[in-house]
C-alpha cells in the first residue's frame, strides 16, 4: 500500500488494452456473422451451362431460357434488322461496346458470333429489369425513333436489337452478353465460351 | 388506519419497480401545450398502427412460409382456408399503407409547426431513422408475398446498391445471398423482417419519446410553454397528457379507426395501390410486368431515382432526397418556428414542396413517357430546391411577432357562425335583380314579379377579395 493515492495511469493503459483487445475481438466475430450471408455454396454450384435447341426458331422469334436463374434471351435477326443497326451508331452511348460486358467473340458491330443469332442476358443494365422484346418500328407508345428494339419498363432505358443502350436514358452500358458457343449450327451453349473451348 | 392486504402488496411492489413514477412522468404529469389541433393526432396514431402492424404480424408469420417455392401458396392459403386469415392479411397490408400515411402528415406537421427545430433536433432525428426503418420493413415485407411485383421492386432496390462504385455489386451480392433473387433473400428478408428490423423500430419509438418528453412538446403557436409557469412549476399554458390528451387522442382514434375499417372491409385492394394487381401472379424471374412500379408510399422517391438519365447520379439524388430532410433543423435559418409567424417566402416554398411532393408520387405510378420524364425532372429540382436555397431565403425572412403566451383559435362553431351571418350579404352582391315583369300569359298570375339572377360583376368582386385574402395570408 502507497500513500501516493490511486495509479490512474495503469488504470488507462489496462482500460485502452481491453478496449483495443475487445474491439479485436469483436472484428473477428464479426467475420463469421457478415460472410454467412454470402451466397452458399449451394448457390454457387447452381450456375451449370445450359443447352439450347434452335432449329425451331422461326425468323425474329426471340426465346428465353433461364442460366443461373436469369433470363437469357437467343433472338434470330433478319438482314433488315441487321442493315438498321448499322445505322443508329450516332444515337448510342457506346456503339463499339468498349464500356459493356461481353466474350471477345461478340465484341463486334453487331454483339454476336453469328450475326443472325442474337444471344443476351436479359436484365437492363440499369437496375436489372427484363426489358420487353419491341421488334416493331415507330409504334405509337415509344414514338417515331423507335427503330425496334428492348425498351425496360421500369425506368424507361432503351436498347437496339443489338443489345447497344441508346443515349439519354438512365442504362449506362450495353447488354450483357454471356459466354457461349455453338455446339452444332442449330445447337447453343450458354455459360461456356467459344474461346475456352478452342484454347 | 392499517393499510389493507391489497393496499400492502401493491406498495411492495411500487418500492421495487416504480410503475407509478413511470405513469407520472410521461402520462399524468407530463404538461402538454393545450392547444393541440388536429395534426397532433398522428404520433399516437403511429403507434396504433405499429401494434396493429405487430399483432397481426405476430399471427400472419404463424400461417406464412418463407421458401420461394412454397411463398405465394401461403399467402393464398392464409386469404382463403385460415378461419379470418384475410382479415388479418388485410389489416397487416392495409395497416402498411395506413402507416405511411399516417407518418407522413405527422412529418408535414414538424414542417408546418418547426417541431424539428432547436431544442428538437434529436427528436426529429430520431423520428428520421424511424422513417428509414419503416421503408426498410415495408420494402422487405412486400416481398414476403414473392408475387410479379414483389420479385421485380426487390430486383430493382437491390441493383441500387450495385450502383455503388467499386463495392456495389459484391455488396449487392451479399445482400441477396445468391446472384438473382431467389430463395436466400426471401428467407432473409423474412428475419429481417419479422424480428431484426421491428426490434430496431420499437426501440427508435422509444428513444423519439424519451427526447420528447425531456425538451416537451412543440405546438401551433410554436412558442415554449416551459417559459411562462405557474407557483407550482407547471407550464400555464399546459395540461397533464393523462387525462386530457388520452380522452382526446382516443376520439381521433375512433375517426382513423372508421377509415381503416372501410378500406378494410369495403377496398382492400385500393385499386391497386395498396395491394398492387401484378403481385397476384407469382414470381416469375424471367419476365417483367408490362408496368412496374413501386407501393405509392415510394413512389416520391422513385419519380426522382426516375429522373436522373444517369444510374449512379440517379441512385444519388434518391438517396439525397431522404437524407437531405435529416439536415432540416440546420438548413432552416428562421428563429421563428410555426407557419402562423413566418414570412410568407415560406408558406409558399412550403406549398411548392407539397405540390412537387405529391406530383413526383404521382409521376412514380405512372409508365415513362418523355413529358413524364420532363415533369420529374421539374418537380425534382422544386424538391432539392426547397432544402438546398432553405439557408438562403429563411435568412432574410419577414417574420411575424411571435406571441408570449399560447393563442386562442376561433374555435370551428363560432367560425362557422360568422360564414352563417355573411351568407345573406354575399347573396345579395353575386346576384341583382333581374327588371320587373308585369306581364305574363298566364291569367293566374296577375301583377309584378321580381327576381334575382348571377351578377358577373359581383362574382368577379368576390372571386376577386378572396384571392387577396389567400394572398395576404401568405404573405
Amino acid at each position: 500500500m502507497n500513500n501516493k493515492g490511486v495509479d490512474k495511469s495503469k488504470r488507462q493503459f489496462l482500460t485502452s488494452a481491453l478496449t483495443v483487445v475487445g474491439a479485436v475481438g469483436s472484428g473477428y466475430l464479426a467475420v463469421p456473422f457478415l460472410a454467412q450471408m454470402q451466397p452458399s455454396v449451394k448457390a454457387m454450384a447452381a450456375g451449370a451451362p445450359v443447352e439450347v435447341d434452335i432449329s425451331k426458331i422461326e425468323d425474329g422469334q426471340l426465346i428465353r431460357v433461364a442460366w443461373r436463374g436469369k433470363p437469357v434471351w437467343v433472338l434470330n435477326r433478319q438482314p433488315e434488322v441487321l442493315a438498321t443497326l448499322k445505322t443508329l451508331d450516332s444515337e448510342l452511348r457506346d456503339p463499339q461496346s468498349n464500356d459493356s460486358i461481353q466474350p471477345p467473340s461478340s465484341k463486334n458491330a453487331v454483339r454476336s458470333q453469328r450475326p443472325e443469332i442474337f444471344v443476351a442476358v436479359g436484365l437492363c443494365t440499369h437496375l436489372g429489369c427484363s426489358p420487353t422484346f419491341r421488334p416493331e418500328i415507330a409504334p405509337v407508345d415509344l414514338g417515331d425513333k423507335w427503330q425496334g428494339g428492348f425498351f425496360c419498363p421500369c425506368h424507361g432505358s432503351w436498347f437496339d436489337l443489338a443489345g447497344r443502350v441508346y443515349r439519354g436514358v438512365p442504362a449506362p452500358s450495353n447488354l450483357e452478353i454471356p459466354p457461349y458457343r455453338f455446339i452444332t449450327d442449330t445447337r447453343i451453349m450458354i455459360g461456356e465460351s467459344s474461346e475456352e473451348k478452342s484454347a | 388506519m392499517k393499510p389493507s392486504r391489497l393496499a400492502e402488496c401493491g406498495n411492495w411492489v411500487l418500492d421495487r419497480f416504480p410503475v407509478t413514477k413511470f405513469w407520472n412522468d410521461h402520462m399524468a404529469h407530463y404538461y402538454a401545450p393545450k392547444n393541440f389541433n388536429i395534426w397532433y393526432f398522428f404520433g399516437s396514431l403511429a403507434l396504433l398502427v405499429l401494434v396493429n402492424q405487430i399483432l397481426t404480424g405476430i399471427l400472419l408469420t404463424m400461417n406464412y412460409k418463407p421458401d420461394a417455392k412454397l411463398a405465394f401458396d401461403s399467402v393464398e392459403y392464409i386469404m382463403r382456408d385460415v378461419p379470418w386469415g384475410w382479415l388479418v392479411r388485410y389489416m397487416h397490408s392495409t395497416g402498411a399503407s395506413a402507416f405511411f400515411i399516417v407518418i407522413y402528415l405527422h412529418m408535414f406537421r414538424a414542417l408546418l409547426y418547426g417541431s424539428f427545430k432547436h431544442p428538437r433536433e434529436l427528436i426529429w432525428i430520431f423520428g428520421m431513422l424511424l422513417f428509414v426503418a419503416l421503408m426498410a420493413e415495408a420494402f422487405m415485407g412486400y416481398l414476403l408475398p414473392w408475387g410479379q411485383m414483389s420479385f421485380w421492386g426487390a430486383q430493382v432496390i437491390i441493383s441500387l446498391f450495385s450502383a455503388i462504385p467499386v463495392i456495389g455489386d459484391d455488396l449487392s451480392l451479399w445482400i441477396r445471398g445468391d446472384y438473382v433473387i431467389a430463395d436466400a433473400t426471401l428467407n432473409r428478408f423474412f428475419a429481417f423482417h419479422v424480428i431484426a428490423v421491428p426490434l430496431v423500430l420499437v426501440m427508435l419509438v422509444f428513444m423519439h419519446l424519451v427526447a420528447l418528453h425531456e425538451v416537451g412538446s412543440n405546438n401551433p403557436d410554436g412558442i415554449e410553454i416551459k417559459a411562462s409557469k405557474d407557483p407550482w412549476g407547471h407550464p400555464v399554458d399546459g395540461i397533464p397528457f393523462h387525462p386530457y390528451y388520452t380522452v382526446k387522442d382516443l376520439v381521433g382514434v375512433g375517426v382513423f379507426l372508421l377509415f381503416f375499417a372501410t378500406v378494410i372491409f369495403y377496398m382492400p385492394e385500393m385499386g391497386g395501390y395498396f395491394l398492387e394487381h401484378a403481385n397476384f401472379i407469382p414470381a416469375d424471374p424471367m419476365k417483367t410486368p408490362e408496368h412496374i412500379a413501386p407501393v405509392w408510399y415510394f413512389t416520391p422517391f422513385y419519380s426522382i431515382l426516375r429522373a436522373i438519365p444517369d444510374k449512379f447520379a440517379g441512385v444519388i439524388g434518391m438517396g439525397g432526397s431522404i437524407v437531405v430532410l435529416f439536415l432540416m433543423p440546420w438548413l432552416d435559418r428562421c428563429k421563428v418556428k410555426s407557419i402562423r409567424y413566418r414570412g410568407g417566402i415560406f408558406k409558399k416554398a412550403l406549398f411548392l414542396f407539397v405540390i412537387s411532393f405529391l406530383a413526383l408520387g404521382y409521376l412514380g405510378t405512372q409508365p415513362v413517357t418523355p413529358l413524364a420524364t420532363t415533369m420529374a425532372r421539374l418537380f425534382t429540382t422544386i424538391y432539392f430546391g426547397f432544402f438546398l436555397l432553405m439557408p438562403i431565403y429563411t435568412r432574410w425572412e419577414k417574420t411575424k411577432l411571435v406571441p408570449r403566451r399560447l393563442t386562442k383559435v376561433k374555435s370551428i362553431e363560432d367560425q362557422l357562425h360568422e360564414i352563417e351571418e355573411q351568407i345573406p350579404a354575399l347573396l345579395e352582391e353575386i346576384t341583382e335583380v333581374k327588371p320587373a315583369i308585369t306581364e305574363i300569359g298566364h291569367p293566374a298570375f296577375k301583377g309584378t314579379f321580381f327576381s334575382r339572377r348571377p351578377n358577373p360583376k359581383g362574382i368577379a368582386h368576390v372571386l376577386s377579395r378572396v384571392v387577396t385574402n389567400l394572398k395576404r395570408s401568405l404573405d
